[in-house]
């Protein structure tokens, strides 16, 4: 209706839309390419698209309800997280222009819509009175009730046991049904060949867009906008129209229950980049938040060392070339080329520098710092130089207690909203009757609990931990000095420390274990492991994967000197 | 602190238990509260799988605070009984039960009574069969509250006394409350298990009716039938109800022994003593020095001058008979290695000689005999005892010198 360009072959303006929703020249049925270029991405419009396909669809059910694709539920979601980003001030093309362009290629790629349905697959409408006779052979069925059992692995809701009993106790009369048309279906799909659309994967949707546009957002911050509640990913369905009826299998699917992982959002996304078949992703120069001297500022500050030390992440980081465009730029489908974690980088980074003017073996460091105390003493003129010592007492302090309210707010998190869930019409009364007693009892206790109300979420902040320059206590170590640690040679500032010890000898092959290296607290100095576990903090990731950077990095720099004479120490804890 | 990131439903309530328990054992009932109001969310997860589900970890936890927190009104928790019973059909009866011995313990025994008769006439299909063990005690315990009533009556018709119409009615009442609770405390007697407020009140009611056959078997059952776990409190009440029924002395002594091989150190341990200590019977009498010699193995009673009184009547007599000087050797055989540091030192010499004389000195009279006149406990005790010229501490030392040679054959 809307696409007015002329056709390729007769060069007429007569549309009309197929059953994928492409566009057919009426005139000479050539089909084109071109899909259609959906402004808004109300999911009314893309009904009416799979609407043509079907023939007739029921617009109403008996309960209110409409039939409704999944695909349609995560448009939906997406669209949400998308506009929630646009409130943190990510631009507002993200919308159409990227994640939507992103999303109908992967409809199409994936054959859910925009396309000519294949001639083998049809679409098992499963909706609630349908009885079995015709559909589900055993195999078939038997499988599904295994997906409903296996609910132990993460990520997956705990199903009802009543539920699962009563669809055990399936005979001819009732099958396995969801709300949505095709929800069974798409459960029982196998995941391999084409990507199926999961929860976690809207996240990596998020972040592919938002480096396609270069944000300054990485993908911990985002993870942690998720968790914190600023992004819609648990019980976004809350937010699904009211004719979107959600039930059964649709909760499997749309209902998560556990915290977004890193690494599963990351890898997925660079899957989905591949599968989309996108070109190259628009460079990361230096000037992008994204490059690692941007973001070794950035954790600088936040981990309140001094500013001096940019220089030195900026050396390492030119040493070993991992500030080149084509290292940071992302090019899906080019296995050769590490994916990089730009975060991750960044911290891994200033471990490498801390490690190379401290040393970091859980003695070098204090006598370093004894040092730069005494000639503090002395120190008249400028700001104070560094002491090591100082940072770590005011560092871990701070850590500790933030630390400390990480660890409640887990415990005090809250998953369930006020909308419930059912599994099926049957158990909608005793669902119902439990929220009601849920709410009942929240108010009781939450009385009881005293002034200590839940607030209003707190404002998203890109920092985690914040340290200024006016505090009069000491606290704030980003103007301090190297100089108390560095000693002149030939005009240069070196490092007084002149060792070095790697983290591992020897890299592991990622493919084989899925690690570069494996990281114990008890085989590394209590330094390092604080080192660690503060960036751990800040990233929220397990320190084992900046470990894994800082490994790389290292073996990296000292390529040459590792084959050379051996001049570095390892440490060999017993 | 801690490294995982990652978090999901289970392992965040998980760790939200962690913090409610650390808080109830803290007495932080604000914090609690504040805890539990988040992991109330998990009633609608399904834990089947679990040994104990949300729903009875909410009922117990809300219990502790509701019952301790400040601002917690009793309506409040009555409130919160009642929605307790609602979530767990399997778990309706035991809910009932604390329930009641909540309300019992704020004195509302109206309330108790009113709550125990209501459960008593629950039904759920199978559901009452399985609970029947729950549905027993209830019975037991609204049989309970019919005997307080019971005695009650009692104590308002023993006041009376002469007023006979107000004397009828009250009676009549009272008689309605014996039948009521004997009943019910007669069935769950039945059952082995620790009863003993049941056993103690329904003796009671036996009793004051006259029917001391019943009473002696529901005693005997109580405490000699195997099935019953092993409970020393039966042979006490036993031994209590045949002293009250002036049974022989062979009774009496047949069922003390049993509970002196059960509890050595019992009270009822002195009594023993005195009266085997009369018998004729040698037996007797070597059983009465068993048992004193056996409850004093027993810190409890090291200060008690009146069980050393009769240890040294008994050695005292023993020595001066010179017979069966072969029984305090066989008792002293297997204390002379610790009996010496665990009562006769020289500190407690002191420290018995400051505070109560009339046992500093039985026990110098024993210590004297089992370790002779050179024993530090004997020689302070009678020394301090000769130089503040107290006759029977002098009579004390004679004695021991005099029966020395005796004394070492020892």
């Amino acid at each position: 209706r809307d696409f007015n360009e002329r056709c390729a072959q007769c060069s007429e303006v007569n549309w009309g839309v197929t059953d994928g929703g492409g566009f057919y020249c009426r005139s000479c049925h050539n089909v084109t390419e071109r899909t259609r270029e959906v402004v808004n991405t109300d999911f009314i419009t893309n009904s009416r698209v799979l609407t043509i396909s079907k023939g007739s669809r029921q617009q109403e059910k008996n309960d209110g309800g409409c039939e409704w694709y999944v695909c349609e539920g995560f448009q939906l979601v997406l669209k949400k997280q998308v506009e929630a980003l646009e409130a943190l001030g990510v631009c507002p093309q993200m919308k159409d222009e990227i994640l939507g362009n992103f999303w109908r290629c992967y409809l199409q790629k994936s054959k859910q819509a925009y396309c000519k349905r294949p001639a083998g697959e049809t679409v098992k409408a499963l909706s609630v009175c349908e009885s079995s006779t015709d559909v589900d052979s055993d195999p078939e069925r038997s499988s599904l009730l295994h997906l409903l059992s296996l609910s132990e692995s993460e990520g997956d809701l705990q199903t009802d046991c009543s539920f699962a009993s009563s669809v055990s106790k399936v005979s001819e009369s009732t099958s396995v049904y969801s709300g949505s048309v095709d929800g069974s279906l798409y459960l029982m799909k196998s995941q391999k060949e084409k990507l199926r659309m999961t929860m976690p994967m809207t996240l990596s949707f998020c972040y592919m867009a938002l480096l396609w546009v270069r944000e300054p957002i990485t993908l911990s911050e985002l993870l942690r906008f998720v968790v914190e509640g600023h992004i819609p990913y648990f019980n976004v369905f809350q937010h699904f129209p009211e004719k979107m009826k959600l039930c059964g299998l649709d909760l499997k699917i749309f209902c998560v229950e556990s915290w977004p992982v890193y690494e599963e959002v990351f890898n997925k996304m660079h899957e989905l980049a591949a599968f989309l078949d996108l070109p190259r992703f628009p460079d990361i120069t230096e000037s992008c938040f994204l490059h690692p001297d941007m973001l070794c500022m950035k954790y600088l500050m936040e981990a309140n060392l001094p500013d001096e030390l940019h220089n030195w992440t900026c050396r390492v980081v030119k040493k070993i070339g991992i500030g080149e465009v084509d290292f940071l730029t992302l090019t899906p489908g080019n296995k050769s080329t590490r994916k990089v974690k730009y975060d991750v980088l960044a911290a891994a980074v200033i471990v490498v520098v801390l490690k190379l003017l401290f040393l970091l073996d859980d003695h070098y460091e204090w006598l370093l710092s004894d040092f730069a105390e005494e000639r503090n003493k002395n120190n008249t003129e400028g700001g104070p130089y560094f002491e090591f010592k100082k940072w770590y007492e005011v560092v871990k302090r701070s850590l500790d207690v933030e630390q400390k309210k990480l660890d409640e707010e887990r415990a005090k998190y809250l998953w369930r909203c006020e909308k419930p869930l059912f599994y099926s019409v049957k158990n909608k009364s005793k669902v119902l009757k439990r929220r009601q007693m849920v709410v009942n009892l929240q108010n009781q206790f939450g009385k009881l609990s005293g002034s200590v109300q839940r607030a209003e979420k707190p404002n998203p902040s890109s920092f985690q931990l914040s340290w200024s320059e006016e505090n009069t206590d000491g606290s704030c170590f980003h103007g301090h000095s190297l100089k108390g640690i560095l000693q002149e040679k030939c005009g240069l500032l070196k490092a007084m420390n002149p060792d070095y010890w790697l983290c591992t000898l020897k890299l592991c092959n990622e493919k084989l274990c899925g690690h570069l290296a494996h990281y114990r607290e008890v085989e590394f100095p209590q330094s390092y492991h604080f080192v660690l576990g503060l960036f751990s903090f800040l990233l929220r990731i397990q320190p084992s994967y900046i470990h894994d950077e800082v490994c790389l990095i290292e073996h990296k720099l000292f390529n040459k000197k590792l084959y050379k004479k051996l001049k570095y120490s390892t440490l060999l804890k017993k | 602190s801690s490294n995982e990131h990652k978090l999901n439903f289970k392992k965040s309530k998980e760790v939200c238990l962690s913090y409610i328990q650390d808080a109830l054992l803290q007495k932080q009932w604000k914090r609690a509260a504040e805890f539990l109001t988040c992991y109330i969310e998990s009633l609608e997860k399904d834990y089947s799988r679990e040994h104990i589900g949300p729903s009875e970890m909410i009922w117990r936890i809300g219990t502790e605070i509701l019952w301790h927190h400040s601002q917690s009104s009793m309506r409040e928790f009555n409130c919160f009984m009642e929605q307790m019973k609602t979530l767990g059909v399997k778990r309706y009866l035991k809910v009932c039960l604390e329930h009641v011995f909540h309300l019992l313990c704020n004195g509302q025994i109206d309330e108790a009574y009113q709550n125990l008769s209501l459960a008593e006439s629950w039904r759920f299909g199978e559901q009452t069969a399985i609970q029947d063990k729950e549905m027993k005690l209830i019975q037991a315990y609204r049989g309970l509250l019919d005997y307080c009533s019971w005695s009650k009556q009692k104590s308002i018709l023993l006041e009376q006394g002469e007023d006979e119409f107000s004397d009828l009615a009250v009676e009549q009442e009272m008689h309605g409350y014996f039948r009521k609770a004997a009943v019910n405390l007669k069935e769950i007697i039945k059952i082995p298990g620790v009863w003993d407020i049941f056993v103690k009140c329904y003796v009671d009611l036996l009793e004051f009716y006259g029917d001391h056959n019943e009473a002696r078997q529901v005693l005997n059952e109580y405490a000699y039938n195997s099935k019953f776990p092993a409970n020393p409190n039966a042979h006490v009440y036993l031994c209590q109800f045949l002293k009250r029924q002036g049974e022989s002395k062979k009774t009496l002594i047949a069922a003390l022994k049993i509970l002196h091989d059960i509890v050595p150190s019992h009270e009822l341990m002195i009594d023993f003593n005195t009266m085997l200590q009369k018998s004729k019977k040698r037996k007797k009498r070597r059983l009465g020095l068993e048992v004193i010699f056996a409850a004093l193995d027993y810190a409890g009673w090291k200060e008690n001058a009146k069980a050393w009184s009769c240890l040294a009547r008994q050695v005292k007599h023993i020595v001066i008979s010179e017979k069966h000087l072969d029984w305090i050797k066989q008792e002293w055989n297997s204390r002379k290695d610790w009996w010496p540091a665990f009562h006769f030192s020289r500190y407690l010499a002191k420290s018995n000689w400051q505070e109560n004389k009339s046992l500093s000195y039985e026990k110098a009279l024993v210590a004297g005999i089992l370790l002779g006149k050179d024993c530090k406990y004997f020689k302070y005790v009678s020394h301090q005892g000769c130089k503040a010229q107290l006759r029977r501490f002098r009579m004390l030392k004679k004695f021991v010198n005099r029966h020395n040679r005796v004394c070492l054959r020892i």
